[in-house]
């Protein structure tokens, strides 16, 4: 427990390496995420369109098939 | 260059049949520095030493409101389009129109400058140079804020647009124009800074008019 | 039509090859670098444990300037070569160039303030990455600022260009200003003295940082090419509904 308490404490200095990491960590976190999440959201939406427009495919199908 | 002279004509019988729009520039570049005394108070001292980073930034910040008209109107009434027919290249009428702009706004600033400065108990030896700074420092920015009118036609929320992308541009100006002044103050030769005021300004003379042609064609395509 | 959607396609294939390796290339890269930069490293002689803060601070500004220069590159292939991918791109890579910078920026100001004594200090460096962020937010909010999306994208790739173009002059007249207002009281921490032992973490992290980049690139292009698919589905739709109301009313063009 003392070691850890050592290890957070960073010298005295964790109050501004911690928040650092915490920052960057938020940040690419959340983009991360906001991306993921409205990469999603439009597939969902191509695939709903497609299926209500039942015609010739496009060569090569959906544009995204990853 | 016959085309020149006359699309410069016409873009300054247009402003001289609104005078209201430069006057109402030049009245805010008035007012923005006068806001400055009651922000940081009225010590001589301070206001003397502040004197020349304030008229530069509220210059900065008026030209911001007459560049957002730049090319603006042209467009509304659909001259833009019939400029772009003409058998001159679109730079021409672009670079007529930065001129105009100059004429119109860099030149009165210019002019109002030493009265603002006067307010702020500038010291003697700096006019002078305060007025060279300025007679390269604000071509350049009607130049570069060129640019940015071209790329902010026909977007939304344009005027605040256009000096988010054109204010960071002109950091250089500011700081070159800034540091001449301060460095008479200093009893320092402010040539440096006005040399190198100059090269940026011939920098802005070759790439901006191509620049700022290139972004109005996109607006007209 | 055809040409314009067979870049597109074979993009989409290779990124879906490429995307998993780089993400575990990432998290591995990443996990390696912070176990160093923690545990394998020692603290800096001057600076202490806060010599850390560097790990993510250093490379957050490598990245920054990284996306920068590969936003202006892709817009001067749009502009030049009409490539359809490369505005994608740059329009993609933007937020992300925007998250570095402001990581830079937030870790810098923590590290600023044991150091230096204050959170913030007009220091060249710093300021020229505070200008980077607005020059980052610019092209953001000009990308978004019209109807026609195009007309966005060749305006950002343009604005790109030009912000390329004054970049080292505003570094230049940064440095310049800086030097002129120098305060005397403000102790010049040039960067640590790299020491091997800190070199390893630090590009650990970089590496980890790049491939990130990469991975959230390739996410966002994707996602803008589904965007263009919905809306050409749309357009579509809206064609398939027309001869319906053909019968009651004038059909346009």
């Amino acid at each position: 427990m003392d070691a850890l308490g050592q290890f957070l404490a960073m010298g005295g200095y964790g109050a501004y390496v911690w928040p650092a990491y915490a920052i960057a960590l938020v940040v690419l976190a959340g983009i991360l995420i906001a991306s993921v999440r409205t990469l999603n959201t439009r597939r969902r939406a191509v695939a709903a369109l497609e299926a209500a427009l039942p015609r010739r495919r496009r060569q090569g199908g959906s544009a995204d098939d990853a | 260059m016959a085309g020149f002279g006359t699309l410069l004509r016409r873009e300054l019988v247009l402003a001289w049949r609104q005078p209201g729009d430069a006057a109402t520039v030049l009245a805010f570049f008035v007012l923005a520095a006068v806001l400055f005394p009651f922000g940081v108070g009225p010590a001589p001292n301070l206001l003397a030493q502040m004197a020349a980073g304030i008229v530069w930034v509220t210059a900065l910040l008026a030209a911001m409101l007459s560049l957002e008209r730049l090319f603006q109107a042209d467009l509304e009434d659909g001259s833009l389009d019939l400029l772009a027919l003409l058998p001159s290249p679109l730079w021409v009428a672009v670079a007529a129109k930065i001129a105009a702009h100059w004429l119109t706004t860099g030149l009165p600033l210019l002019v109002v400058a030493p009265a603002v400065a006067l307010l702020f108990n500038l010291a003697d030896a700096a006019y002078p140079v305060l007025l060279a700074a300025l007679a390269l420092g604000t071509p350049a920015i009607s130049l570069i804020g060129a640019v940015g009118a071209g790329l902010t036609l026909g977007a939304r929320r344009g005027g605040v647009l256009l000096a988010l992308l054109v204010l960071p541009l002109l950091i250089p100006v500011l700081i070159l124009g800034a540091a001449a002044v301060d460095a008479v103050l200093a009893g320092l030769s402010p040539r440096p800074h006005l040399l190198l005021l100059a090269g940026l300004l011939l920098a802005a003379l070759v790439l901006c008019p191509w620049a700022a042609t290139a972004s109005v064609r996109q607006a007209l395509d | 039509m055809l040409h314009r959607f067979a870049n597109p396609a074979r993009f989409l294939r290779i990124a879906a090859v490429v995307q998993p390796w780089c993400a575990a290339i990432c998290a591995l890269a990443l996990a390696a670098g912070l176990y160093v930069a923690f545990f394998a490293s020692p603290p800096d002689y001057q600076q202490g444990e806060t010599v850390r803060i560097m790990y993510v601070h250093v490379p957050a500004a490598w990245m920054a300037l990284f996306a920068y220069a590969a936003i202006a590159l892709a817009a001067a292939v749009g502009l030049i070569w009409r490539h359809p991918l490369a505005f994608v791109a740059a329009g993609a890579a933007a937020p992300i160039g925007a998250a570095f910078t402001a990581i830079c920026l937030a870790t810098g100001s923590l590290w600023g303030k044991p150091m230096w004594g204050t959170w913030w200090v007009w220091d060249a460096r710093l300021t020229s990455v505070l200008v980077l962020l607005f020059l980052y937010l610019g092209l953001i909010a000009l990308r978004h600022a019209f109807d026609d999306s195009d007309r966005g994208e060749r305006a950002a790739a343009v604005l790109a260009l030009v912000g390329a173009v004054n970049l080292p002059i505003i570094k230049f007249s940064v440095d310049w200003w800086n030097t002129l207002h120098q305060p005397a009281s403000v102790v010049k921490i040039g960067g640590p003295t790299i020491h091997p032992a800190m070199l390893t973490p630090l590009l650990l992290m970089a590496a980890g940082f790049m491939l990130f980049f990469v991975v959230v690139l390739l996410i966002r292009i994707r996602s803008e090419l589904l965007a263009r698919r919905l809306r050409a589905l749309r357009l579509a739709q809206a064609h398939a509904a027309e001869p319906a109301a053909a019968t009651r009313g004038p059909v346009l063009g």
